[in-house]
C-alpha cells in the first residue's frame, strides 16, 4: 500500500538538513488523509459517532487503534453532543484529542463548541461540510460550518486531501499554542471522498513539530482546579474578552505555524490563497475545494477570452484574515464572493460576502461586489457558471445578491 | 468593580486555580429565616450536620454540660453560608432547631 520513493530532488536546496529525505505518497481520500494526520499527531483520545460524510475518518482511526498503529483511547459515544463532551473532558485532563462530525452532528454538538472555546481547550475537529436539514441532504455545502463560525473556534476551510493532512497537523500546533479549539473543514464528498495523492510526513518529524507544551491548567487530583464555573456579571465579560483577544492574536500565529510547517515539510498555504491575481481586474473570492478548483478553471477560460480574471481562496475563516484579503483584492475593479451557504434574512445572504463587506467598510474600501450563492446541497457548480460571474462583473459591476444554479 | 482583576490578569478559560476559594464568598445574603439551635434540647444525634446541603452545621469538640448531662460535641451554625433552607429544623427529632425571621 505504501509507496516509498527516493528523494527525487524536488526540494533541492529548499531547506537542507531540516527536510525529510524520503517522499511517502499514498492515494487517500480527504477523510483518510485526516485520519493519517491524526495518527501522525500522536493523539491520545478520540471520541467517535458516525455521520455521513464524516464516518470514514473515524472508521480509519478505529482501524489504526485496533492494529496498534495508534496508541489512543477510542471512545464510542451515543451522539455527537457526547463526542464533543468526551473530548472536552479528555482535553481538560491534558490529553491531545480529536473528533469529527458533519451537518446535524455539528448542530447537535453546538453548545459544546462554545464550552470548548470557553474553557480554552485545544481540541482539533475535522468537519467534512454537509448541508443541513430540512429537507435532508447528505451532500455538501457549508451551512453547518457557517453556523459554527461565531463559536470562538479557529476555523480553517481547506481545499484538497493534501491540505486536510497538512492543516490538521498545523491545527494541533496552533490550538495548543493559543489554547483555542480548531476546526478543519472541507467539502463533504467532493474532498472527503475523492482520492488524491497525498504526501505523508515522517511521523517522527511530525511529533517533533508537535511538542506537548505545558498546559496552563489541567484536571489533576494533585493540583485541583475548577473548570467551567459560574461567572457572575462582574466576571463573565472579562473571560469573553480574553477569548476575543486570543482569537485575534491567533491570526499571526496561524501564519507563523504555516510558514514553519512549510520550512520543515515543504508545503504551506498562507491564510488566503490567490490564483492569477497579480494583474487581475475581476476576482472570485471563495472557499473549499470544488468552488476554488472550478473558479480557477473559469479564470483560465476568462483569460483566454480576454478578461483579466483571478481567484482568491479564504483558507483561514476564523480569525478572519482581513488584511491579507484586502491586500489580495487591492487591484481589482470588481469582485464576486461565491458562498456555499445561505444566511437567511441577512442584508446579503452570503456569509463570506458579509465578512468581506465588513472588512472593506471598516477600511474605507468601496468596490462593486456581488454576493453569489451557489453549490447549495451540492448543486453542481459548472466552470461555465463561474465564467459567467466574470462576464457579469465586467459587464454590469453591481452590488447585488445572485442565486446561481437554482430554478427560481 | 474597578478594583477587580483585569481580563489580562485572570487565569484563562475562567479556571479557578485555588481549591476551596469559594469559602471566601459569603453566600448567606438571601436568608430570610435563620436556624437557631436550642442546645438544651439537642441530643447530639448529628442529623442536622448530616442533612445540611451546604455543610454549614459545625461540629465542635469539647466538654459540654447541659441539663446535668455531659456531651463531647456541640453544634453551631456557620451563618456566613447558611441559606436558611430549614432542612435542619425539619429533620431535628427533638425540635431543637427553631427558624427565626431575620431582622428586616
Amino acid at each position: 500500500m505504501c509507496e516509498r520513493m527516493p528523494h527525487q530532488g524536488y526540494r533541492d536546496g529548499a531547506g537542507g538538513s531540516m527536510m525529510q529525505k524520503t517522499k511517502l505518497v499514498e492515494a487517500l481520500t480527504g477523510n483518510y488523509a485526516a485520519a493519517y494526520a491524526v495518527k501522525a499527531s500522536d493523539v491520545d483520545v478520540i471520541a467517535v459517532y458516525p455521520i455521513t460524510p464524516q464516518t470514514t475518518i473515524v472508521e480509519k482511526l478505529s482501524e489504526f487503534v485496533a492494529n496498534g498503529e495508534l496508541n489512543a483511547e477510542l471512545i464510542h459515544v451515543e451522539s455527537e453532543h457526547s463526542a464533543l463532551s468526551a473530548v472536552v473532558g479528555a482535553s481538560a485532563a491534558g490529553a491531545r484529542v480529536f473528533t469529527a462530525t458533519s451537518s446535524q452532528g455539528l448542530e447537535l454538538a453546538h453548545e459544546n463548541l462554545h464550552i470548548a472555546s470557553g474553557i480554552r481547550l485545544p481540541i482539533v475537529m475535522a468537519v467534512p461540510a454537509r448541508a443541513l436539514s430540512a429537507p435532508i441532504s447528505i451532500h455538501n455545502d457549508y451551512g453547518d460550518v457557517m453556523n459554527a463560525r461565531d463559536t470562538g473556534w479557529i476555523i480553517y476551510i481547506v481545499a484538497s486531501a493534501q491540505e486536510v493532512y497538512d492543516t490538521i497537523i498545523q491545527a494541533y500546533r496552533v490550538a495548543e499554542t493559543a489554547n483555542l479549539p480548531a476546526m478543519v473543514a472541507y467539502d463533504g464528498f467532493l474532498v472527503s471522498h475523492t482520492v488524491e495523492p497525498v504526501e505523508l510526513n515522517d511521523e517522527e518529524e511530525v511529533r517533533k513539530f508537535l511538542p506537548r507544551p505545558q498546559r496552563p491548567y489541567t484536571l489533576n487530583p494533585k493540583r485541583p482546579v475548577t473548570m467551567g464555573p459560574l461567572a457572575s456579571p462582574d466576571w463573565y465579560y472579562e473571560f469573553k474578552y480574553q477569548q476575543a483577544t486570543a482569537l485575534r492574536e491567533a491570526y499571526k500565529l496561524v501564519k507563523d505555524v504555516d510558514a514553519l510547517y512549510g520550512e520543515k515539510f515543504g508545503r504551506s498555504y498562507g491564510v488566503v490563497e490567490t490564483y492569477r491575481m497579480e494583474d487581475a481586474d475581476y476576482a472570485v473570492v471563495t472557499y473549499g475545494g470544488a468552488a476554488y478548483g472550478n473558479a480557477k478553471a473559469a479564470a483560465d477560460m476568462a483569460r483566454e477570452r480576454g478578461i483579466a480574471a483571478g481567484v482568491v481562496r479564504v483558507r483561514l475563516y476564523r480569525p478572519f484574515p482581513t488584511m491579507d484579503l484586502l491586500k489580495a483584492l487591492e487591484g481589482v475593479k470588481a469582485f464576486a464572493v461565491l458562498d456555499r451557504a445561505i444566511m437567511f434574512g441577512s442584508p446579503a445572504e452570503g456569509p463570506l460576502y458579509k465578512d468581506v463587506a465588513t472588512a472593506m467598510f471598516m477600511h474605507g474600501v468601496d468596490k462593486p461586489a456581488v454576493s453569489v450563492i451557489h453549490g447549495i446541497g451540492q448543486r453542481t457548480m459548472y466552470v461555465e457558471d463561474m465564467y459567467k460571474i466574470y462576464t457579469m462583473l465586467k459587464e454590469r459591476p453591481n452590488k447585488e445578491v445572485v442565486f446561481m444554479g437554482v430554478r427560481p | 468593580m474597578s478594583n477587580l482583576p483585569r481580563a489580562s490578569e485572570l487565569p484563562i478559560g475562567a479556571v479557578i486555580p485555588e481549591p476551596g476559594s469559594t469559602r471566601r464568598n459569603k453566600t448567606a445574603g438571601w436568608r430570610t429565616l435563620k436556624p437557631v439551635i436550642h442546645d438544651d434540647r439537642c441530643v447530639r444525634c448529628q442529623l442536622c450536620w448530616l442533612y445540611c446541603p451546604e455543610g454549614t452545621i459545625v461540629e465542635i469538640k469539647g466538654v459540654f454540660k447541659v441539663n446535668g448531662r455531659t456531651y463531647d460535641t456541640k453544634y453551631e451554625i456557620n451563618y456566613d453560608h447558611c441559606k436558611g433552607c430549614g432542612i435542619c429544623a425539619n429533620e431535628c427529632p427533638t425540635k431543637a432547631i427553631e427558624m427565626v425571621p431575620e431582622a428586616p
